[in-house]
């Protein structure tokens, strides 16, 4: 009992706080963010004294959980916000394409400016759909192989919980104009704080678990969700730092100015892509790809070798999205090598998740899921490969300020990071929620399909609009002037634009056909449907021949 | 190789050791790259003219970062001839130096602004930022017609340029206890602008959005666009060559 009023009395308390600060804010944004935050508190207080169990408390017994099965219950929420974020975020996406080829499309409107909804779309994708992805997964993989319930399962709840209510704030945040402008850190000082919090507990119950585990070693995805967690920590609070203008409002100015702020934010920028959706997904792929193809995976050794040099080596390459600037010139040469040394390391993980397929290859074609994974693969070696192009100068000096960048990063974020995301997704649903297989998987089978063809559609669109709009930036004339005006180009990319809003659109209903599969899945239902697997087989053909000589034995 | 997996097994049975490990090897790259650029004093050449912002100016680059302005205008003229020849002078470090947090982008959706102050008039921004398409057919712009309506409420200008010295900004003592007042006199056209020109030199004082009787964010907007990149005189150096 006492515990329950020292919670709830807490509880209270932060709901007081919130209220007196947004009643003191310095800003609309502050306000409006210590009133969700005063009701997000007020929910949990109400939930906390609604579930407590009293008549247990009285007899002074509590219900203990079941030991003998993984807690599996953040692991199902996870999925569900993975999902809603997922489809939220690429919806934002697809509307903010649309706009830079319907300007009208912004509504003049302060709150749905492309301004403001780009950070929506990028936040929402790689931290709420991608963080949701990861932090779910990674409950459901470290119990599993370290074959131990999670540490601190109160704590574990909390992350979960806490990180929707930081995808909250930063959300509406940008939709107000909260925002540092640092790209994929756009938060401001307090949720950059509230993240602290909630990530460093997520470290706990991580490495809380794997202190519990009953296996002696640590299994392979467990180094990479470790060199994950602890590298955006680091990130996160260095790239974060800043100095609020007022303790009752939003606004502050960063610690760093200049060049010296453009490098820490790209280094954070950079790893963002390299430790949140390479290290992590990696991670995913470690433990999902296997089990999945059932067979182990590839190759310790290379395993061993890729994780240490690629952590080692990603941290480098942030200097690349800088090339040709302010930054001094050693750290461009630098940031441009360790980015091309970076290509082997990268492709070790390729290798050794494609390789694990070695004598289930026949898979790729009867699973679909199987399927998907080998995308994702594949797509991660293509972009790991045109990423280094891209950082080489010569090379970025065409692509950089272009629409080839933005191919980039989706190439790798549709084909990579969203395809190996679904195929877990597909895997853990019906393991979750105790049914016997998915709803269907020749839906899982069209979601690959609709979703392979946008990201061809997107890609390509992107790379012509890229180098389209760095040619003509860069033409000259015979008469030795500039040959186009800036607003030339940006005519010219419009149907560049309406084909990367096509492949959007296609990837989109991919995912909805993903929310329809999972749906039924969950309700309990199985699509009647025909098998994948259609290998002919005759039984009468399939016997020996009797009845005629043998051929004779050569003499 | 096979003693390398033995050795191995150490940090893979020994969470500490792992994370440890993981840890400093992450830890080295950004050391090894950033730290430097505190310290060496090349990083940032010297040049005559930067100066910390007006407070209107401050008040508008707010403006410019909460509508997220970077995600399609960049602030970084590369040094080549096309982007010269279009943007002028390739950007400096020097140039950015009071920027918290700066402000160089990543995407040209739009053009660079790196010059965009004194390329055109107070009008044709206030016009083109009402309604973009009414000065420029093909551009993809949003409006922020908003910002002509909105009175500029930039919040106490005393406690932001205190934090902004806090991270480094050398304002002095005198600009910021005059902080409300300069960002007031700055668009007033009536007000007296020898103060706020003595602690910010060039600073250019007008009613920037058209409507004198009010201040508003597109004041502060204008103001700021109006002065980016023009700090620095470079029409003033000399072509210097090298001794033989």
């Amino acid at each position: 009992m006492d515990t329950l009023l020292l919670k709830a009395g807490g509880w209270l308390a932060i709901v007081f706080f919130a209220f007196i600060a947004m009643v003191l804010a310095a800003d609309a944004g502050f306000a409006v963010h210590m009133a969700i935050i005063a009701l997000a508190a007020g929910i949990t207080l109400w939930v906390t004294i609604n579930k407590a169990d009293y008549a247990a408390i009285g007899r002074g017994i509590l219900k203990a959980p079941d030991p003998g099965v993984y807690d599996d219950d953040p692991v199902r929420w996870g999925v569900i916000a993975t999902i809603f974020w997922g489809i939220a975020g690429m919806a934002v996406g697809l509307i903010i394409a649309l706009q830079l080829a319907f300007p009208v499309l912004n509504l003049n409107n302060e709150f749905t400016t492309f301004g403001r909804l780009r950070p929506l779309h990028t936040s929402a994708v790689i931290f709420a759909f991608g963080g949701n992805a990861l932090i779910a997964t990674s409950y459901y993989v470290v119990q599993r192989t370290c074959r131990a319930r999670l540490a601190f399962p109160g704590l574990a709840r909390f992350v979960f919980w806490g990180y929707q209510l930081f995808i909250v704030l930063a959300a509406t945040g940008y939709l107000m104009g909260v925002t540092q402008s640092k790209e994929y850190a756009e938060p401001e000082w307090y949720v950059d704080l509230w993240l602290t919090i909630v990530w460093l507990s997520y470290a706990a119950v991580f490495i809380g678990t794997i202190v519990r585990r009953s296996e002696p070693h640590i299994y392979v995805a467990n180094w990479f969700y470790l060199a994950f967690i602890l590298t955006i920590a680091m990130l996160h609070v260095v790239n974060g730092l800043s100095m609020p203008v007022s303790l009752l409002g939003s606004k502050s100015y960063s610690a760093f100015a200049g060049v010296q702020d453009a490098l820490t934010q790209w280094w954070y920028g950079h790893n963002a892509v390299g430790f949140f959706l390479t290290a992590g997904f990696l991670a995913m792929m470690y433990y999902f790809v296997p089990k999945q193809a059932e067979r182990p995976v590839y190759s310790y050794r290379l395993s061993i070798i890729h994780f240490w040099s690629l952590i080692f080596l990603y941290i480098w390459a942030g200097p690349h999205h800088l090339h040709y600037t302010a930054l001094p010139d050693w750290a461009q040469t630098l940031g441009m090598v360790f980015s091309i040394v970076l290509w082997m390391p990268s492709w070790g993980g390729m290798i050794n998740g494609l390789m694990t397929l070695n004598g289930a290859w026949d898979k790729i074609r009867t699973d679909p899921i199987i399927r998907m994974m080998v995308l994702a693969l594949a797509f991660y070696g293509m972009s790991t490969f045109e990423g280094p192009m891209m950082s080489i100068k010569a090379v970025n000096s065409l692509s950089h300020y272009t629409d080839w960048t933005i191919g980039h990063v989706h190439s790798g974020a549709l084909g990579w990071n969203g395809m190996i995301t679904f195929a877990c997704l597909y895997y853990l649903v019906p393991r979750l929620w105790g049914k016997e297989r998915l709803y269907s998987l020749r839906m899982v089978n069209w979601h690959f399909w609709l979703s392979t063809l946008g990201i061809v559609l997107y890609a390509a669109s992107m790379w012509v609009a890229g180098i389209m709009q760095g040619l003509m930036w860069r033409e000259y004339g015979d008469d030795g002037y500039l040959v186009y005006a800036f607003s030339e180009v940006v005519s010219a990319m419009l149907p560049m634009y309406l084909i990367r809003a096509a492949g959007g659109l296609l990837y989109l209903a991919g995912a909805i056909v993903l929310v329809y599969n999972v749906w039924m899945t969950i309700a309990g239902k199985q699509r009647d449907e025909k098998p994948m697997t259609e290998t002919p087989h005759n039984e009468d053909l399939d016997k020996p021949i009797v009845g005629k000589p043998a051929i004779a034995p050569a003499e | 190789m096979s003693s390398l997996a033995q050795k191995h097994k150490k940090l893979e049975r020994n969470v500490t050791l792992l994370g440890l490990g993981a840890f400093i090897t992450v830890a080295i790259g950004g050391i090894v790259e950033i730290a430097p650029l505190f310290w060496i004093d090349s990083t940032v050449e010297k040049v005559e003219g930067v100066r910390p912002y007006t407070p209107l100016e401050l008040a508008g680059r707010n403006i410019y970062i909460r509508e997220g302005c970077y995600s399609c205008h960049s602030q970084m003229i590369r040094p080549f001839r096309d982007e010269v020849e279009r943007y002028g002078h390739y950007s400096l470090a020097a140039e950015s130096m009071y920027d918290h947090p700066f402000q160089w982008g990543s995407k040209r959706t739009g053009p660079d602004l790196a010059r965009v102050g004194g390329r055109y008039s107070d009008e044709w921004h206030v016009q083109h930022l009402i309604d973009p398409r009414s000065v420029v057919p093909e551009s993809i712009m949003p409006p922020y017609a908003f910002l002509a309506e909105k009175e500029l409420k930039a919040g106490d200008m005393v406690k932001h340029l205190r934090a902004q010295r806090r991270v480094g900004v050398p304002y002095t003592e005198e600009a910021i206890a005059a902080a409300n007042e300069d960002l007031m006199a700055q668009a007033d056209p009536t007000a007296s602008t020898s103060d706020l020109e003595e602690r910010y030199p060039k600073a250019q004082a007008r009613d920037f959005d058209g409507d004198p009787d009010r201040l508003t964010e597109m004041d502060a907007l204008v103001a700021y666009l109006q002065m980016i990149g023009t700090l620095v005189d470079f029409e003033a150096g000399e072509a210097q060559e090298q001794p033989r």
